[in-house]
């Protein structure tokens, strides 16, 4: 079960940022500023944030932005940066072809 | 410990408890969501966000039709949020003669129902999708079926439904219904806090089963795992839902990469796991079938596997509606693989129910009385049939 969380508490409003328009997740091209209103629309999780946006779906599956992610919504929530559970990491390490992934099966 | 109290309580924050949140809440009415997890920890946030009407069955053939006549196509406009929903038509290969007499009869179902659907074959088929390899002998071509991203859809509804005051609160996971003069009026949860409403919804996947447990109602249904994958953004390939009547299915998204699930035969295999896992072997079961039928496809990357837990129906057709035994508490539970694109009507559907006023469409087919063994002899389908209960 995860952290108990009333999704009606209050965090205070969007206020916009100087550096609100730093590309954050550059594969698929998500500003901070993206994510700040993503905390606001009701988003609490990693995940949620990233279902919603894209941030950490691309070609590296989040392995450079992940860590500047969760402290963007971290921030945003003040919460501990631990309190935040990253999203799950899945298969393929790295990407790989249709073809060759099929080829597989003959070996199943 | 606390009590809290609103009009109706909801279990679960997929598609179905997030609508009927939203629409409850937008007709004036008070509601808590609990959900265990997170918003969309479940199927509604890991499926193939196909959108159809074709294939279903003829008792629940209304409820995906009046999704796609009434919901989905102003839903991004309604939610304030681009949910992605393409009506661009559904296409689904056979192989042999045996399917192209399944694609027939399900051409026979729909058009009973109203919508269309069609053969097609050889240069008809090439016209649609010039990609389709020799192993692919015909299809059925709905064109009124359709693709959006179950993501945005899901977190959507809780966005709005939020918005306009409904509680959600997460981390909060129902553990017992306590009925009230024989009423369901509360749902205690593990943290021990008690939510109290004059309507209780259930619609918490197949983990609800043990919920309705304690009030006496099982209802009989199996957990199965589904895998998918998603490639490397695409050029654009096809623009509507791909399946075939070997059970795989996909789309490409508006974002430009593909996701396609198939099934890899071992998916009973996993009930004893809480979260859903990505197995080792179907990403390859998914590509093998991609490759076969879609060849150009085999070149592009896979980024990533994932998989959820889909709530399988004995009789192959979800449980939807008031349960009679237990006043006051509605279901909607084992979507059998194919809960995504009715879910806004299921959910509507709910919330109706829930204001006392009529059902949108015929739900009776798919209540829970019909498992009521005294009343009536349900005629079972076998739940492992395979892929055509899914999708
Ligand atoms: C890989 C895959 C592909 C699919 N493809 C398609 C498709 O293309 N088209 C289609 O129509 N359907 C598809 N489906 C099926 C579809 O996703 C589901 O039928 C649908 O999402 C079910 O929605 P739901 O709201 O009923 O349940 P869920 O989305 O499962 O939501 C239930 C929620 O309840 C929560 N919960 C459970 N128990 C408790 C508890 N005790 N207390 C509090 N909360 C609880 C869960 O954490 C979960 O968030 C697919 C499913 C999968 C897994």
């Amino acid at each position: 079960m995860a952290e108990y969380m009333d999704r009606s508490k209050d965090i205070g409003p969007y206020v916009p940022q100087a550096d609100d328009d730093r590309i954050v997740c550059r594969c698929e091209e998500i500003t901070k500023g993206e994510i700040r209103q993503a905390v606001h629309m009701g988003l609490w999780t990693m995940t949620e944030v990233k279902r919603m946006l894209r941030c950490g779906m691309g070609l590296c599956q989040g392995q450079t932005c992940t860590k500047n992610i969760k402290r963007i919504i971290a921030t945003e929530l003040g919460v501990a940066l631990g309190q935040l559970e990253e999203p799950s990491v899945r298969p393929p390490v790295r990407p790989v072809e249709v073809g060759v992934f099929g080829n597989e099966v003959e070996s199943l | 410990m606390k009590t809290e109290h609103a009009d109706v309580i909801i279990v679960g924050a997929g598609i179905v408890g997030n609508a009927a949140a939203y629409y409850l809440t937008k007709a004036g009415m008070r509601c808590i969501v609990l959900e265990e997890e997170m918003i969309g920890h479940g199927g509604s946030s890991r499926n193939g966000g196909g959108v159809r009407q074709s294939g279903r069955d003829p008792r629940e053939f209304a409820l995906a039709a009046y999704a796609v006549k009434n919901i989905w196509p102003t839903l991004s406009e309604e939610l304030g949020v681009d949910v992605e929903y393409r009506q661009n038509g559904y296409l689904v290969f056979g192989y042999n003669e045996e399917q192209d007499k399944s694609i027939s009869v399900r051409i026979e179902t729909a058009a009973s129902f109203g919508v269309h659907m069609e053969m097609k074959r050889g240069a008809d088929l090439k016209e649609i999708c010039p990609y389709v390899s020799d192993h692919v002998v015909c299809a059925g071509w709905t064109p009124s079926d359709g693709v959006s991203n179950p993501m945005r859809t899901t977190l959507g509804y809780y966005i709005r439904a939020r918005e306009l005051g409904a509680r959600f609160i997460t981390g909060e996971k129902a553990i017992k219904i306590n009925k009230i003069k024989g009423a369901a009026r509360q749902v205690v949860t593990a943290r021990g806090n008690v939510y109290e409403g004059d309507k209780i919804i259930v619609a918490a996947g197949y983990h609800g089963k043990f919920l309705l447990e304690t009030v006496g109602i099982v209802v009989p249904m199996q957990k199965k795992l589904n895998e998918m994958i998603v490639t490397e953004p695409a050029p654009r390939l096809f623009e509507y839902m791909v399946g075939g009547m070997s059970g795989f299915y996909g789309q490409q998204t508006k974002h430009g990469s593909l996701i396609f699930g198939c099934p890899s035969g071992r998916e009973y295999t996993f009930h004893e796991l809480k979260n859903p896992v990505s197995t080792s072997v179907t990403a390859s079961f998914i590509c093998e079938s991609l490759g076969i039928d879609l060849p150009i496809l085999k070149q592009l990357k896979v980024v990533r596997a994932w998989s959820g837990w889909v709530d399988i129906s004995l009789d192959g057709v979800p449980v939807i509606g008031a349960v009679e035994e237990v006043p006051g508490l509605l279901v909607a539970i084992a979507s059998t693989g194919h809960g995504y694109g009715p879910g806004p009507a299921v959910g509507y559907t709910l919330a109706q129910l829930a204001m006392d006023q009529p059902s949108p469409v015929d739900i009776t087919k798919l209540h829970f009385d019909r498992f009521d063994y005294g009343k009536k002899q349900p005629r079972y389908q076998s739940a492992s049939s395979g892929g055509a209960l899914l999708r």
